[in-house]
């Protein structure tokens, strides 16, 4: 059975969640937020990205309330949320520190809002059971905080977070005090939790593997603007800018001038160089100064000239070798540096590419993308 | 071999400091009055070797402490010292948590000016401390000329030479001790906790209760003990301060010493005094080890 694919960003008809409307947020003279518009849809898992002090964090403490709006609006199911304190709001928040309350019990803690709501006791005691198997915690519901481990901590953040069943969670890198591996297991819990729970999540993160693998949309922040919103993968494979393509994953980055050559572009970049032969949505005036980006494993490296419409010659000047992939940095004549990425499918013994061998890269006319500037 | 040395640095100075005044104290508490120099009977004498040691043995008795129990005065003293502490403490935290609370809440690079304010009283003697209060208490003190100035009251109010005098007396001299422990408490804590709190639900009320307060809790035990316990036998604050209706075990020690020259009933107040002492002292040395083990 073919799924639908989750796109309500895609349909007209869809109403957002929320909506931020001509925000602007600013203390004293710095400008955190400059003018933003953004909808965020139900059920969506959605990443704010950037480095610090982009104003991803300012966003996400204004959706929680914790900070005021200067400008413009904030709309949550239908309502204007600006003046709301945040103990009104139905937001949660998980907290970068988790911010467990050490007093109390792991079971108190997941307690902590519902109490607050008045429930009667059973139904309250239910609930946190529930949270418990969710998250797998049974086993240290007695447990104060500081008794459990990291990623146990964890879990616990998440299921107060949860417990009230809030409309949107919004999570402040929640990952980040886990060690890599059990960072990449949450991470596939959390997607799980999101899905079984339908909640909204909205996840600060300046990971982008992170955001690549939990959301459905990335919004990539610079200096309080939105740079690109846009699923995982239009976000890596047509970056709208040099920024994106080079905040998201690694890529070589040629500088040079388009020309319009039959349904595609020809890029002059470097004297003596065969032009670099690439396709482009964006229509491009002759002798207009762009950005070619190319993902490092879109460009093979082989030993003899490969059939391909791009390939240059370069020599070895470097060689990450990652275990699974390796990266090679080749120096093209004039000085170019390029990153070839290859799967290491034989072992390294049988390694054919070396230090200071003369290669060729290659790629295809539709492996990069032209961007203006 | 070091290690003994290390760990017998504490107790010698505890032996020599504490251990041996107190058996002296409670030597002549066993002793009776009598006009001699020094003022109680029996004097061990070695010289007269064993038979020395036993007759001395034998003069010792409970009397003193059988006589507090025939006058009422000591108990009413003893039950009045234990309820001016009590309120006394009440009062303090009453004063010291806000200012506490104020001082963790200030900006980060005000808090050591802040700090430095607390303790700064400290530098002046505690005597002169207390006599500028006589000056601002007293009748025609400066507390009632701008009170009378501002038309406030018509007459001064007497509150020189009463139990108000002796609270305020208290709790100005104990405040640091009240502020500083629970300071400590408040400034530890993440603000995180308490966006936490209101963001589950809570009011900043009820964050404050259901967060804020518990989390300082060992930071208030500790200093309402360490302001209860030195004010139990408190003497100099009730003797400058206080009237006549003030009655403080301190106050009554001091007389039994100096005016009635009675050592061995003074000595056995002092050592009913201690045994009183010793179960907060005892509770606070149990908070302080739960807080270390909290944190540990």
């Amino acid at each position: 059975m073919a799924q639908t694919a989750f796109a309500p960003w895609d349909d007209p008809d869809e109403r957002p969640l929320i909506e931020f409307r001509g925000v602007s947020k600013r203390f004293g003279d710095f400008t955190a937020i400059d003018d933003l518009t953004l909808n965020i849809f139900e059920r969506e898992f959605f990443a704010l990205l950037g480095p610090s002090g982009c104003g991803k964090t300012t966003m996400m403490r204004m959706l929680a309330g914790f900070e005021s709006v200067t400008e413009g609006h904030i709309w949550l199911g239908g309502q204007d949320i600006i003046d709301i304190p945040p103990n009104k709001r139905p937001v949660n928040m998980m907290f970068q520190n988790y911010a467990l309350f050490p007093h109390l019990s792991i079971w108190e803690n997941i307690a902590f809002g519902l109490k607050r709501e008045g429930r009667p006791k059973d139904e309250i005691a239910a609930r946190v059971d529930e949270m418990l198997r969710l998250t797998r915690l049974g086993r240290f519901a007695k447990r104060k905080p500081h008794q459990i481990s990291g990623g146990q901590r964890q879990r616990v953040a998440l299921a107060r977070s949860l417990a009230k069943a809030p409309k949107l969670l919004l999570l402040d890198e929640p990952l980040g005090a886990l060690d890599r591996k059990l960072r990449e297991e949450t991470q596939f819990e959390l997607m799980d939790i999101q899905e079984k729970t339908g909640t909204t999540f909205v996840i600060v993160t300046h990971d982008q593997e992170e955001a690549m693998t939990v959301a459905s949309r990335i919004a990539v922040m610079d200096e309080g603007r939105l740079v690109q919103v846009a699923t995982p993968d239009v976000i890596y494979e047509a970056p709208a800018s040099v920024y994106v393509a080079d905040f998201i994953g690694d890529v070589n980055i040629v500088e040079g001038r388009a020309t319009p050559e039959g349904a595609g572009l020809r890029i002059d970049w470097a004297e003596g160089q065969a032009p670099i032969a690439a396709r482009s949505d964006s229509a491009f005036a002759r002798g207009q100064s762009c950005h070619f980006a190319i993902r490092p494993e879109k460009v093979t490296i082989d030993t003899e000239r490969p059939d391909r419409p791009n390939a240059f010659r370069g020599k070895v000047i470097d060689i990450a070798y990652l275990g699974n992939i390796s990266t090679y940095h080749v120096e093209l004549a004039g000085g170019q540096m390029i990153k070839a990425q290859m799967v290491n499918a034989r072992r390294l013994a049988n390694r054919q590419i070396t230090w200071d061998d003369e290669v060729w890269v290659g790629f295809t006319e539709t492996a990069g993308v032209v961007l203006e500037g | 071999m070091r290690r003994v040395v290390l760990i017998a640095v504490p107790y010698l100075w505890l032996l020599a400091l504490f251990l041996v005044p107190f058996v002296i104290v409670l030597k002549i508490s066993l002793s009776d009055i009598a006009l001699a120099r020094p003022p109680y009977l029996p004097q061990l004498d070695l010289s007269a070797g064993w038979q020395g040691v036993r007759e001395f043995l034998s003069g010792l008795d409970l009397e003193n402490f059988v006589f507090l129990t025939t006058d009422d005065l000591y108990w009413k003293a003893y039950l009045s010292s234990l309820r001016i502490a009590l309120v006394s403490t009440l009062l303090t935290l009453l004063v010291g948590y806000p200012i506490a609370y104020g001082m963790a809440r200030a900006a980060r690079e005000w808090r050591p000016t802040l700090l430095m304010l607390v303790i700064l009283p400290f530098w002046t003697s505690f005597l002169i401390r207390v006599y500028a209060w006589m000056g601002i208490l007293s009748t025609e003190g400066v507390l009632n000329n701008v009170l009378l100035f501002l038309g406030v009251i018509d007459e001064p109010l007497q509150i020189m030479n009463t139990n108000t005098a002796v609270y305020i007396g208290i709790v100005y001299t104990y405040l640091p001790f009240m502020i500083l422990p629970i300071y400590a408490a408040l400034e530890k804590m993440d603000d995180s906790l308490l966006e936490a709190a209101e963001d589950l639900g809570c009011s900043r009320l009820q964050a404050f209760w259901l967060v804020t307060w518990p989390l300082s809790r060992n930071g208030i035990v500790a200093g309402c003990f360490l302001v209860f316990i030195p004010t139990i036998g408190e003497f100099v604050i009730p003797s400058l301060l206080g009237g006549s209706d003030t009655l403080m075990i301190g106050k009554v020690l001091w007389e039994e010493f100096f005016s009635n020259r009675d050592w061995p009933v003074a000595s056995a107040v002092a050592v009913v005094l201690l045994a009183i002492l010793i179960v907060p002292i005892i509770l606070f040395q149990r908070n302080e080890q739960k807080a270390r083990e909290a944190e540990g």
